[in-house]
């Protein structure tokens, strides 16, 4: 048995590695999501720079603000837009049609883009726009070819180029990005606003998980316990069994 | 006090058979006294059942069945309904902690040879409790009204339509519209609520049909045949002890133990790395939009893999529906395959040892196979592995017949 299990394995391998290749490393995120400073730096940051565009729509402004410890008077001078309320859902005013018109696709609402891509995903793709002239807004990024969004945060992170990979006989591949020429923000500022970016969208794509995690535990520890009592019961129940 | 409780009792007993059916079906049903880990599947199985039940219950009160609010009532149950994120997760995980009971549980089933006579009808219920239990969870599948609940149900409803003539119309009968709709997710969930308690009756006639024939052990050996008498009773088997206590406390350690899994995924790993809960789930769905790689939760993709396994003929997918829903049916023939002189594994010659570990890799391996993406050497995978998971059952009543077996001992070992 154990050499059919073993055999089986060696010859599944080569299926592994095949489908392991073909995609772009994502970097790790290593994002904090007990961090509020950085969970509120990433709000901030959202509704500044994403939400003209990206809307929250599975997300009220007033459970973001109790759950990253954000008070009534900041959400409001500092969070809220327009006629927003606290109980409203963060939800922009831009019309589907006109980003199909802007960009050539309808922006995608964020609320869940860290649960069907991934934060790592988020956090790389934020940091890999390049130049690319042949692009109606000039840029181009590794892990979303053709993108239709422009680079909003390119002020900050400066302009980046593509570092192409030559092989013979074969289109050049992009094998990553440099920067050319430094924004506003030195490259570990840009990547601390990314990854607090990334955390707040974490966030965002399940606001009770931080309520999960810390529950778990109590119910594992109960657990624990009714196991040793009713293990007990079992043997004592048992002990005349032959 | 207790002589009031009895006359209280008594009342009851004489109107409705409560005593007796106490009696008959716990204290004093004699299950066999050398029931091992395997035995805990059956009562984790009604007990996933009931979490499902209770769980889905409370969703209902807030998920809105139509296109236009499905996905967004989820994120709401999830979000602002209190507990929802519980409810959802129990729900989401008990559904692929029932198809894992409920695997377990018939894979005890082949060890033990408990689909031999005299409980052929027990097995059977047992295989029509697995397709309603597939039914429901197809059903529900498409109810979050995400990509993959969309692009999975529209794979799945097109199967139908692979039926030659009347297949298009089928289609449509099935859907109620001649694309997935608003019609389709109400029906959908229509079924997926009325289905349970389908489920739930035919456990019941499941036990029924159990307590009548006895419950089998890991010996096989039939222990109302043996001699008679134990502690509890002269007429009782010698090998039998009362279902409760024994077993109500023994299976009570089997449940903690699986609550503690359970809860660990429930809160620690919902999603179980996109197997549980795929990640294009978390994006509504989308008519326009395919995503890049379509593939069923874990417990369907066994059948997936055979679906694609198959190449098609005349331009037709249905030889490979046709494999797909064999592979399943193939099961109610299983009493009548296995020819062995002796029911347990344990008592079994070394080929049918060997196939029936096959059988359980073929079944893994093309679960693995199903969630993958197309690729000609894994459909040549897929392909041998199907062959393996047909060989065990057509072959069964040659390889049964021709086997070695030891002897079997007059009562059970322990």
């Amino acid at each position: 048995m154990r050499k059919l299990i073993i055999a089986t394995l060696v010859l599944l391998l080569p299926a592994v590695g095949f489908a392991a290749g073909g995609h772009v490393e994502l970097e790790k995120a290593d994002i904090d999501l007990n961090d509020q400073a950085s969970l509120q730096r990433g709000a901030k940051y959202f509704v500044n720079y994403c939400m003209a565009c990206h809307s929250l729509s599975h997300m009220r402004y007033s459970r973001m603000a109790d759950d990253l410890g954000i008070d009534d008077k900041s959400l409001r001078e500092n969070l809220l837009f327009g006629d927003a309320q606290p109980t409203d859902m963060m939800k922009n005013s831009m019309r589907p049609a006109d980003g199909e018109v802007w960009f050539g696709t309808a922006v995608p609402d964020l609320t869940l883009v860290t649960r069907w891509r991934s934060p790592d995903w988020v956090y790389t793709y934020l940091k890999s726009y390049y130049a690319d002239p042949s692009r109606p807004y000039g840029v181009n990024n590794v892990v979303f070819p053709l993108v239709g969004m422009p680079h909003v945060l390119g002020d900050l992170q400066g302009v980046q180029e593509a570092v192409v990979e030559e092989h013979e006989g074969h289109e050049p591949t992009i094998a990553g990005v440099k920067l050319a020429q430094p924004g506003a923000l030195a490259p570990d500022e840009y990547d601390t606003m990314v990854r607090d970016i990334t955390a707040f969208l974490t966030y965002a794509g399940e606001p009770s998980q931080m309520e999960r995690r810390r529950m778990g535990i109590y119910v594992l520890l109960f657990l624990g316990l009714f196991f040793i009592v009713a293990f007990a019961l079992k043997k004592e129940y048992w002990k005349d069994v032959h | 006090m207790s002589a009031e409780k009895s006359e209280n009792l008594s009342w009851i007993d004489k109107r409705f058979p409560l005593t007796e059916t106490w009696k008959a079906h716990l204290s004093e049903y004699y299950a066999p006294k050398n029931l091992n880990f395997w035995s805990f599947f059956g009562s984790l199985a009604i007990l996933t059942l009931v979490i499902q039940i209770v769980s889905g219950l409370w969703l209902a009160m807030s998920y809105k069945p139509s296109a236009a609010e499905a996905f967004a009532s989820v994120e709401y149950i999830m979000r602002d309904v209190e507990w929802g994120w519980l409810i959802r997760y129990i729900h989401s995980t008990g559904a692929s902690a029932f198809f894992i009971v409920i695997y377990l549980h018939m894979f005890r089933a082949l060890l033990w040879g408990s689909y031999r006579k005299p409980r052929e009808l027990l097995w059977i219920i047992g295989v029509v409790i697995y397709l309603a239990m597939m039914a429901t969870a197809f059903f529900g599948y498409l109810l979050p009204w995400g990509q993959m609940s969309f692009w999975g149900a529209q794979v799945i409803v097109n199967l139908f339509a692979a039926v030659p003539v009347v297949g298009d119309d089928l289609a449509v009968w099935v859907r109620g519209d001649y694309v997935i709709s608003d019609t389709t997710l109400n029906r959908f969930f229509a079924f997926h609520f009325l289905l349970p308690f389908v489920l739930a009756a035919l456990v019941f006639l499941h036990i029924v049909a159990l307590h009548h024939v006895g419950s089998n052990n890991p010996d096989g050996v039939e222990i109302k045949a043996g001699p008679k008498g134990n502690r509890w009773s002269d007429k009782a088997p010698a090998d039998g002890i009362p279902f409760h206590p024994y077993y109500t406390v023994k299976d009570l350690v089997g449940v903690v133990v699986f609550l503690a899994i359970f809860s660990a995924i429930v809160f620690y790993a919902p999603t179980m790395g996109g197997l549980f809960i795929e990640a294009p789930n978390f994006q509504p769905a989308n008519p326009f939009q395919t995503p890049e790689h379509i593939a069923p939760v874990w417990y369907f993709t066994p059948y997936y893999a055979m679906l694609r396994a198959v190449p098609p003929m005349y331009g037709s997918q249905f030889p490979g529906v046709v494999v797909m829903f064999a592979a399943i049916l193939i099961l109610f023939a299983l009493p009548w395959l296995d020819r062995s002189k002796v029911k347990s594994m344990r008592y079994k010659g070394p080929i049918f040892k060997v196939m029936t570990g096959l059988f359980a890799i073929s079944f893994i391996v093309l679960a693995w196979l199903g969630l993958q993406p197309v690729d000609p050497l894994l459909t040549l995978l897929s392909q041998i592995f199907t062959a393996i998971y047909f060989a065990y059952f057509l072959l069964m009543p040659i390889y049964s017949s021709i086997d070695k077996t030891k002897p079997v001992p007059e009562r059970v070992t322990s």
